[in-house]
């Protein structure tokens, strides 16, 4: 899960980790109070998990409670690359003397965490990383050992920052460190990471992203939530605790296994269709989560056909067929249906499907035959739910 | 021959008193795999269709020989049972458990490489290790499956049983079917059962079944090109995937531009591996290079 800005500083905070002072608001007014109880300047920050908010207008500076409010009018309710900002930081101006750049990256290559430290900060990291690589210190830690002092004199100096900071950018890197684990994050960026007038460095920005797995050892970071982010179809299957992302097309598709599900995306696309969501039903799905399942696919307007592939292993393609069964007794499913069942139960599972003579579902061998008819089969139809 | 297990392994299970642990222990034990112990804590002395349950893995070792371990408990216990069947000595663990925490999992890697550098972890999140008519730990459906000389290798299950029963339905058979799993930190790369496979006299040919996110892929394409003899058809799952999004697997995640498909594919073919479009077309790929 990555977080927005604000709850990444305010996770930072916790872990004292220098950030700028600031304030949540979700209304014109709140941002008003807001800016009045800091003082002024202040900085209006759209709050939104894209990159690049400044140069699409999401960032604004106010000297003054009007400006605050004129700035917030236009912030709120703005689409910035298609999020619709919903909530608002404001926070206290930072003088800016330099800019730089630090990350811890969870690297899956190396199996140890990375530390990433430039001078050029305030700009994307990868374009820094093509036309200056040597302006990029990095260095692995091992995890066992933990991040030690002279981790960060390693990194500063081989960074080149400027003597007076190798001192405050260690420590800085040592809690950004103590972040990154305690938290179980999978990436923290700071990008700008700047050096004030007092020569202090300050986490200007936050990037955090947080390990989905380890969210049952931070129910306070589980709360966490972006109204923004959050897609209809995919709130509702997380709610069924089905595996589900939306994708653009108009091919809904179900399959058991994030493997195979991702292989049928792949296959109806090589036949020229477009699917529109990734939804893994799972090892060992039942009849009731084959039922949940299609309700979510058939919950998107845009979905003109949909293809069933599974290939039973733990999962029962008699299952799949009671529940598919069952999903056409409750919603009378409009477009139409290819399914193809394969392996543990599949002659069973063929049976049930002729027996209950369903309107519109076609059955299917292979995988490559399901792909084509239902691509085929999406041409033709028109949405209807 | 095969790699990994065998009818010399001796299985213990952690977690063989629970509802699916019991289930696929029970039935990997019908299948012929030699089931010689459960591990559950307060649960010594019982029994479970006759295979005894201890305590600790130290205790399970000790009066059963036990070699091999199956994990098969909950997210929060995995990372623990995994370090102690490694202190217990037991060389092959192979770990179901899909949700292990990220961190756990750095942990346990980097204890193993530096603690127990003899122990060989397959998983987490993973379907197990087949070696058709000698042994099954794990929970791939063994029925679809025959001996042969096909090795797999696999980050995916259902993907896996998908090309495999596309192989054997053209009459070839596996010497062994190894799932690595969809974790960001698998305890076994691609390369480590790739090297398995290169110096197992039964394997003829590889079949490797990668996905989007990380660079396994990419790393084996080097390791293949420089140290495999044997021929490699591979396959990668995720063309259509857009980015920043976790697709089933915690590790299926196409990162800003690194980790995709597309890149995987092309570094395998720039190594000359044999990349399938489609399941169907790897398992074509497969049976050419085995017909000659």
């Amino acid at each position: 899960m990555d977080l927005l800005e604000y709850q990444g500083k305010q996770l930072f905070a916790r872990h004292g980790i220098p950030v700028p002072e600031g304030l949540h608001a979700r209304t014109v007014d709140e941002a008003v109070e807001a800016a009045k109880g800091l003082g002024f300047p202040v900085v209006v920050k759209a709050q939104v998990k894209i990159g690049g908010r400044g140069k699409a207008g999401g960032i604004k500076l106010a000297g003054d409670a009007d400006e605050v409010r004129a700035h917030a009018d236009a912030i709120l309710g703005m689409d910035l690359r298609g999020f619709t900002v919903h909530e608002l930081w404001v926070e206290r101006a930072s003088q800016i003397e330099a800019e730089l750049y630090a990350s811890i990256v969870f690297d899956r290559s190396a199996k140890r965490p990375l530390l990433i430290l430039s001078t050029r900060g305030g700009m994307d990291i990868e374009a820094v990383a093509e036309e200056d690589p040597e302006a990029i210190a990095t260095l692995h830690v091992d995890p066992l050992l933990g991040f030690q002092d002279f981790h960060g004199r390693r990194l500063a100096y081989a960074a080149k920052v400027p003597d007076d900071l190798v001192r405050p950018i260690g420590a800085f890197l040592h809690r950004l460190y103590g972040a990154f684990v305690s938290e179980e994050t999978t990436l923290v960026e700071v990008n700008p990471l700047i050096v004030t007038p007092d020569r202090d460095v300050v986490a200007l920005d936050a990037k955090v992203t947080l390990d989905d797995s380890a969210l049952f050892r931070h129910p306070d970071n589980a709360q966490l939530r972006d109204p923004s982010a959050e897609d209809p179809q995919e709130q509702m299957a997380k709610e069924r605790g089905l595996t589900y992302v939306s994708l653009d097309g108009d091919i809904g598709i179900l399959g058991n296994g994030a493997g195979l599900v991702m292989s049928t995306l792949d296959v109806v696309a090589q036949y020229g269709g477009r699917p529109a969501n990734f939804l893994d039903a799972g090892g060992g799905s039942k009849a009731e989560a084959i039922t949940s399942a299609v309700e979510v696919i058939l919950a998107n307007p845009r979905v003109k056909a949909v293809l069933f592939n599974i290939f039973g292993g733990i999962t029962r393609c008699d299952e799949v067929a009671n529940g598919l069964v069952e999903a056409f007794r409750q919603i009378e499913p409009t477009v139409p249906f290819v399914v193809r069942l394969d392996g543990t139960n599949d002659v069973e599972g063929r049976r049930i499907l002729a027996d209950a003579e369903l309107p519109n579902v076609h059955p299917a061998t292979t995988m490559n035959e399901a792909a084509e008819r239902v691509v085929a089969l999406a041409r033709e139809g028109v949405p209807t739910a | 021959m095969s790699v990994l297990v065998d009818r010399d392994t001796r299985l213990c299970v952690s977690g063989l008193t629970g509802r699916e642990g019991s289930f696929h222990a029970l039935n990997n034990k019908r299948y012929g795999t030699q089931v010689v112990a459960g591990v559950t804590p307060g649960k010594a002395g019982q029994s479970v269709d006759g295979v005894p349950v201890f305590n600790t893995f130290v205790d399970a070792v000790r009066e059963t020989d036990a070699n091999a371990a199956m994990i098969f408990v909950p997210p929060r216990f995995a990372a623990d049972s995994i370090l102690e069947a490694a202190d217990a000595g037991i060389p092959v663990i192979v770990a179901i458990t899909e949700g292990i925490p990220a961190h756990d999992e750095l942990r346990v890697f980097n204890h193993l490489r530096q603690a127990h550098p003899g122990t060989r972890l397959v998983g987490p999140n993973c379907p197990g290790v087949l070696s058709p008519g000698k042994a099954n730990v794990g929970i791939i459906p063994a029925a679809f499956f025959k001996e042969g000389n096909v090795g797999v290798v696999s980050r995916s299950g259902t993907l896996t049983y998908q090309i495999g029963n596309e192989i054997a339905q053209q009459g070839f058979g596996n010497s062994s079917i190894v799932g690595i799993g969809g974790d960001p930190v698998p305890g076994s790369s691609f390369i480590d059962i790739i090297t398995l496979f290169e110096h197992d006299a039964e394997t003829e040919l590889i079949v490797m079944a990668g996905e989007i996110g990380g660079s396994a892929e990419e790393e084996a394409a080097e390791h293949i090109a420089e140290h495999v003899s044997k021929p490699v058809v591979a396959y990668i799952a995720g063309f259509t995937a857009p980015p920043g999004k976790t697709m089933g697997h915690a590790g299926a995640i196409v990162s800003g531009t690194s980790g995709t498909a597309r890149a995987k594919a092309e570094a395998l073919e720039a190594r000359g591996v044999r990349v399938g479009r489609t399941p169907t077309q790897v398992a074509e790929l497969a049976v050419e290079l085995l017909r000659g």
